[in-house]
């Protein structure tokens, strides 16, 4: 085990930025989705409305926080906070430029792996303990979707692993010197990029809380601050991915002219804004068709792309 | 899956494009003579009550904000005695207008209608009766209907003959 | 039974009746309009027209018209054939063309039969551009409205009123596309039944006067079943009521009682209910107090009584009286009916239940082929059952015709026709003229005792071991004979009697000639005061006249009236001792009377359209009444205030009262069955009282206060006052109101008969008490004639359905009606008094005292000397009571002015 920690400085900021991304998200995600639909969206607190944030934190903070009467308490109470610190701790390995990032160790996409699996447990448990067929029905969706797609995820990656010859995230956008993954690996990219968006549960594969059926599904019955730590969670799901995309496939904080976490932070907005796009563009799947497709496409595409890659790294380095 | 990129394109296309949303209430928009906000009575070209109290619009009323009473004036004329919507609970639909045979409840183009207390939404008759025609200027059902009201006779309706003497024996 | 087939399907189906009543009868929806279940066929409208083919290769077949054609084995026809669908669109847009644009202000719209047939042809648009005939209208008085230009020629009102309803003001004038149905000349409808042009009508020609006055249309009426309570026959109605006001009545179809028709008292009758008479508060020592101090002041009163006594009343429900007896104990409670009224009511009683003869339901009676009437009016005493009665005087021609001519019944025109070769023999012995004198073969006149002995010679007649009556004189013995031999080849003969007359001899002589008939199917039916006399008659109780003795006497202290004005049941001076004798006197009542005002407390009740209870009607048949709309927050229903003074009492809801009540009385026992409980449901649900389209919930309250008020719940009845629940599957007795897709007007109710004019599906409302057994012994108190002392005249206070009940006087149509004042006199009496027709009269007791004044008509029919016949119950002759005993003075107007 090879692993240095950064700086003070550099955990306390980077966390304090994070969390700061994800809930401006909230008023980004907002005006987007206004543009895209030809409307102004919210313009009205603060300058570009950008303190939409602000009112509706305060909103959010003085909303009662009710415990409906036949849940599983303490599980209830313990199943938003789950999600929550399982994505913040997911940025722990990402690698924002040289010298920045809190960890450094060699099975940063690992451990990366490890964290989003075990997010499903706060949607599944939130489900749980709810006590709501609606929201029990959410969290089964997420349970299979999540173990599902998980699979597919950690196939795709191994192309980009088999390039790079390491799991260490920062080797892997050394290893892009020369040229970003996203040439050789694209069927890779394509996999993995599905298979994020199911893992953070983002439209359109929000199935767990698709509004239509389940009402909200498994957060039906949260309200105040542990319905808005589900919301941030979200948000923090699509920083994150957004930032291991960009990672993997993208270069990492690569790049000409402009300074290395520059970089970074350009190409990590790119792909949150593509997150929000699919939101406006793309219409929900039905259950069975997103698990055919998984299993069907993904699945066989994944091996093809390791057989593939591991035929021409042998081929070229043999 | 190529519709879906299409898809992604055309959405993307859009951030080109200007909001068809105007900053309401700094702008507004022209609304056109049909809108359907706010619900009036109008008086027919005599000056006279449309409404006659037939109760359609309140039939017709999906929320069923709408409530009155038929009364009688000395003319024989029907009217409203009292004539009462909930505008809390006005959906706009624009229902009554359809019912209304004799174009006396009508919508119009104003929807600013907010209050600070639940009550004052709802209007009596006092609150909805204008003097004028609205949008349907020489409608008159009593010219058309026939009943006898003072000053109509029978067969002095529209497309009437005088009435019939029933002690001819004439052809 | 006959095997047919419409449109390809086949049906198994009685034979004989017309094709239209059958297809309606199989829930085939076919036009028509005048042709009624009632009234039979007169192919006037062309409106049914269907295809009907010769036999199976057929395909051209030939239009006929439904109504007239009858119904034959391997009967092939079909509905929906082009050409038969075409000449319906084409006839009803004909009758259409003349018809004004006033469906806005017509007070039939929304409930109008031309309005259902012309969506059910399809004709929606109208082509005729041409100008429209119109007419000018007539006033036809305080009930009905007269629109002409609506008429569409149906016939139906004059044939309603011409030949089911025997009056002939109203008549069609003119020729071709100009008739007229109208009167004469302006002046208000004859008929007692005017009131049944609103429903027979098919548009909006004749409508409901008092309705219009205060009006709504029929999806807007709150409507629960209820029974008419202005006399003893319970036919059912349907009030609505809307902003918390009675607004109208119309006919509940039960096929036993009323079957379609009201009459008019029954339908105009409602408007006492919205009276400024009627009691808001409760009254303590003429002060308003609220509900809750009254029920105190009530639970104080009582138990601070030495001895309470309990007046009962023929106008209160079971479950009011039954609670007053259980308040105050059985040995404490008192019928509240006049000594006499009181005795006739026990034998009235006691012949239905023991009497071995069948008391008729009026579906019965009108299958009557001779009749005979002894001492009643009924058009005026029972005004439904005269109805009835000219039905029933139509059998033997109805018979005839069948037999003979194969005419079927519904034939209606061809029968009539033979109605003028054979007569139903009807014979009525009355006081004087009767309404129903058209249809009797013969008549006879006679004071009470001459009625009486004359039905006991017919008696004795029929039977020769029923006891002799005194000797008749050559003419009426022919006639006793001639109808003694006329009932006694009668199939179902039918006796009619009742307690007009005042006279337990003419109810026994009714008795032994019922008893003395050889038929098995021999019926006897009995005309009654009120609308629960024979339900309190059943719960027995004491006469008034022991309630007076016990206060006389001091044996009570207290006095609890339950719905009764004393008033109207004693001479003033009695109950006006009675009531000042007493220490405290509790009344319950609705509207304010003489005896309310004495009231030391005093209840307000709800009336009938705001409580429930159940009456028994004249035939024995418990029938139960529901509220319309809930009572003002201020007003309670009688039985309430009674049980909620009872101390530790079990009873919390009126079925609890409605379960003892039948436990407490053998007879009664049934009663539990006349309608479901409080915990009856429909899929879940109670029953609506609002129809699917009731408009205007959420603005009703809303000028009050915006947040709409829940509904009121009702834990007494199976009904909710809400437009939710399953009405399609609500059994049609209980139906609030009737409706059925495309059927907006009370004619829907075919949708709910077994068949056409036939009994409701699942059974009519009410239950028999009674069933034929036991026979009584021959009464033999035949009376000696009455001899009138010379100077001295009897008053009989003869019922008339304008003026004689109560509760109907204060409705202000009715009171527009009300029988004439004046005082009618046999022509010779008035002759030996110096009295010509039209004088004025001063009438004294006895002893002297002038009582009132009236003016004196002279009647040629009544024949018996020494009576002075006068209005019963009329305000004006509250003076005068049934067998007081008067003398004359003539009004010398120059003499007596200012007194």
């Amino acid at each position: 085990m090879n692993s240095t920690l950064g700086s003070p400085a550099n955990i306390i900021g980077i966390l304090f930025s994070v969390i700061l991304v994800s809930a401006l998200l909230i008023w980004v995600e907002r005006r987007l989705l206004a543009v895209w639909q030809d409307r102004l969206g919210p313009n009205r607190v603060g300058p570009f409305g950008l303190m939409q944030v602000m009112a509706d934190m305060i909103k959010m903070f003085f909303k009662e926080d009710w415990i409906p009467s036949f849940t599983d308490r303490w599980v209830f109470v313990l199943a938003p906070t789950i999600v929550f610190i399982t994505m913040l701790t997911g940025f722990a390995v990402i690698p924002f430029a040289p010298g920045v990032g809190i960890i450094d160790f060699n099975f940063g996409l690992l451990y990366f792996l490890a964290l989003t699996s075990l997010s499903v447990y706060s949607i599944v448990l939130a489900g749980y303990a709810s006590n709501n067929k609606y929201a029990l029905l959410g969290g089964l969706r997420a349970a299979a979707q999540t173990v599902s797609y998980e699979v597919f995820m950690g196939i795709s990656i191994m192309g980009v692993v088999m390039l790079a010859g390491t799991f260490n995230l920062r080797e892997i956008v050394e290893a892009q010197r020369d040229g970003w993954f996203i040439g050789p690996q694209f069927l890779g990219f394509l996999i993995f990029l599905i298979a994020a968006i199911a893992e953070s549960r983002r439209a359109p594969l929000d199935l767990p809380e698709a509004e239509q059926e389940l009402v909200a599904g498994f957060h039906l019955e949260y309200s105040g601050m542990k319905f808005g730590m589900f919301f941030v969670g979200e948000y923090l799901g699509i920083t994150l991915s957004s930032a291991v995309i960009v990672t993997l496939f993208f270069g990492g904080w690569l790049g000409p002219g402009l300074p290395p976490l520059v970089w970074f932070c350009l190409k990590t907005s790119i792909g949150i804004m593509f997150f929000i796009l699919l939101r406006g563009a793309l219409p929900r799947p039905r259950y069975d068709q997103l698990m055919r497709f998984g299993w069907k496409v993904l699945l066989p595409a994944g091996l093809l792309n390791l057989l593939l890659t591991g035929a021409i790294v042998l081929s070229l380095h043999g | 899956m190529l519709s879906q990129i299409r898809s992604l394109w055309e959405v993307l296309k859009h951030t080109f494009v200007k909001a068809d949303t105007v900053e309401y209430p700094e702008q507004r928009r022209e609304l056109y003579p049909r809108y359907r906000g706010r619900i009036i009575l109008t008086r027919d070209p005599d000056g006279e009550e449309r409404c006659v109290a037939c109760n359609l619009c309140a039939v017709v009323c999906p929320p069923d904000c709408i409530a009155l009473q038929k009364a009688e004036d000395e003319d024989g004329r029907w009217y409203p005695e009292f004539f009462r919507i909930n505008f809390s609970r006005c959906i706009m639909c624009g229902f009554c207008e359809e019912a209304c045979p004799t174009h006396a409840i009508q919508l119009t183009p104003d929807f600013e209608m907010g209050e600070y207390d639940r009550q004052n939404m709802v209007y009596e008759k006092q609150n909805l009766l204008i003097d004028g025609t609205g949008k349907y200027h020489d409608y008159n059902f009593y010219r058309v209907a026939g009943m006898t009201i003072n000053g109509k006779n029978k067969g002095q309706a529209e497309n009437e003959k005088p009435p019939v003497d029933v002690k001819t024996l004439l052809p | 039974m006959a095997r047919i087939q419409i449109d390809g399907q086949f049906y198994s189906v009685p034979e004989g009746n017309n094709v239209l009543s059958t297809c309606l009868s199989l829930g085939l929806d076919l036009p028509y309009f005048c042709w009624h279940p009632a009234m039979g066929s007169a192919g006037a409208c062309r409106q049914c027209a269907i295809i009907q083919y010769k036999d199976e290769e057929d395909t051209r077949g030939r239009l006929v018209m439904a109504c007239m054609t009858p119904v034959t084995d391997n009967l092939r026809i079909s509905l929906n054939a082009e050409q038969a669908r075409q000449f319906r669109r084409d006839n009803i847009e004909l009758l259409m063309t003349n018809h004004p644009h006033d469906c806005p202000v017509c007070e039939e719209g929304g409930e109008c039969h031309l309005q259902d047939m012309t969506h059910m042809t399809g004709h929606n648009l109208r082509r005729y551009r041409g100008r429209k005939r119109t007419h000018n209208n007539q006033n036809l008085g305080p009930f009905i409205n007269h629109e002409m230009n609506r008429c569409i020629a149906c016939y139906r009102c004059t044939r309603f009123y011409n030949e089911y309803a025997g009056c002939d003001d109203l008549q069609v004038f003119g020729i071709h596309n100009n008739v007229y149905f109208g009167r004469f000349e302006d002046g208000a409808l004859e008929s007692e039944f005017s009131g049944n042009l609103v429903e027979v009508c098919p548009t909006g020609v004749f409508t409901d006067k008092t309705f219009s006055a205060h009006f709504t249309r029929k999806w807007d009426l709150q409507t629960a079943p209820s029974i008419c309570v202005h006399c003893s026959l319970g036919c059912n109605i349907s009030p609505g009521e809307r902003y918390g006001e009675l607004r109208r009545i119309v006919n509940r179809y039960n096929g036993d009682v009323n079957g379609y028709f009201l009459c008019d008292r029954g339908r105009f009758g409602y408007d006492f209910v919205n009276s400024s008479k009627r009691i808001q508060h409760p009254r303590i020592k003429q002060r308003n107090a609220c509900i809750q101090t009254a029920k105190e002041h009530f639970h104080q009163l009582l138990t601070r009584a030495k001895r309470t006594i309990g007046i009962g009343s023929p106008r209160a429900t079971l479950e009011a009286n039954f609670a007053l007896r259980s308040l105050v104990g059985e040995t404490n409670f008192f019928s509240g009916i006049e000594d006499t009224e009181y005795q006739l009511l026990q034998t009235v009683s006691q012949i239905i239940r023991d009497g071995g003869i069948h008391s008729p339901s009026m579906r019965e009676v009108e299958q009557a082929d001779a009749l005979l009437i002894l001492g009643e009016d009924v058009t005026h005493s029972a005004p439904r059952l005269a109805l009835s009665l000219r039905q029933a005087a139509r059998n033997v021609s109805i018979e005839l015709a069948a037999s003979a001519l194969h005419v079927p019944s519904w034939q209606n025109a061809a029968v009539r026709e033979i109605e003028k070769q054979a007569l139903t023999p009807v014979f009525i012995a009355s006081i004087g003229r009767t309404r129903l004198d058209d249809i009797a073969l013969d008549t006879y006149h006679g004071s009470p005792d001459y009625l009486a002995n004359f039905g006991f010679a017919i008696a004795h007649y029929l039977d020769s071991s029923a006891p002799e009556a005194n000797a008749l004189d050559a003419d009426e013995n022919k006639l006793a004979h001639t109808i003694a031999a006329a009932l006694k080849q009668a199939k179902r003969p039918l006796i009619v009697s009742g307690t007009s007359c005042s006279s337990l001899a003419v109810i026994q002589a009714a008795y032994n000639i019922a008893k003395a008939l050889p038929s098995p199917n021999r019926q006897l039916t009995f005309s009654l005061p009120e609308c629960n006399s024979l339900g309190l008659a059943l719960m027995a109780g004491n006469d008034l006249q022991q309630a007076f003795t016990a206060i006389e006497q001091g044996q009570a202290d207290t006095v609890v009236i339950l719905e009764n004005d004393l008033y109207r049941r004693a001479e003033k001076q009695k109950v006006d001792a009675f009531l000042e004798t007493a220490e405290q006197l509790v009344v319950i009542d609705s509207l304010k009377n003489p005896t309310t005002e004495k009231a030391d407390l005093l209840l307000p009740a709800a009336s009938f359209a705001e409580s429930e209870g159940t009456l028994v009607n004249n035939e024995g048949r418990a029938q139960r009444y529901f509220p319309v709309y809930p009572a003002p927050d201020s007003i309670c229903a009688s039985w309430q205030w009674l049980l909620g003074t009872m101390e530790n009492s079990s009873w919390q809801h009126h079925d609890d009262l409605t379960t003892a009540c039948a436990q407490a009385f053998p007879d009664l026992t049934a009663i539990t069955q006349v309608a479901p409980g409080a915990d009856y449901r429909v899929k879940g649900s109670k029953i609506p009282r609002q129809p699917h389209r009731y408009s205007g919930r959420t603005a009703l309250h809303a000028n009050i206060d915006v947040s709409e008020p829940g509904q009121p719940t009702d834990s007494e009845t199976p009904f909710a006052y809400s437009m939710e629940g399953n009405m399609a599957q609500v059994p049609p007795a209980l139906l609030p109101v009737v409706w059925s897709p495309g059927w907006d007007s009370n004619q829907a109710i075919n949708k709910f008969q077994e068949e056409t004019g036939g009994h409701l599906r699942e059974g009519d409302a009410g239950i028999r008490l009674f069933e034929v057994s036991g026979t009584l012994a021959w009464f033999n108190g035949i009376p000696k004639p009455y001899i009138s002392e010379p100077g001295v005249w009897e008053v009989m206070a003869l019922p008339h359905i304008f003026g004689s009940e109560e509760l109907s006087l204060q409705s202000p149509a009715i009171a527009q009606r009300l029988a004439t004042v004046c005082a009618l006199m046999n022509p010779l009496d008035a002759e030996q008094a110096g009295i010509d027709n039209g004088d004025c009269v001063i009438i004294s007791d006895l002893s002297g005292a002038s009582l009132l004044t009236t003016v004196i008509q002279i009647d040629t029919n009544l024949s018996s000397a020494g009576l002075l016949c006068i209005t019963a119950g009329h305000p004006k002759f509250q003076a005068l009571k049934m067998g007081m005993q008067v003398t004359l003075r003539k009004f010398n107007s120059d003499s007596e002015v200012g007194s």
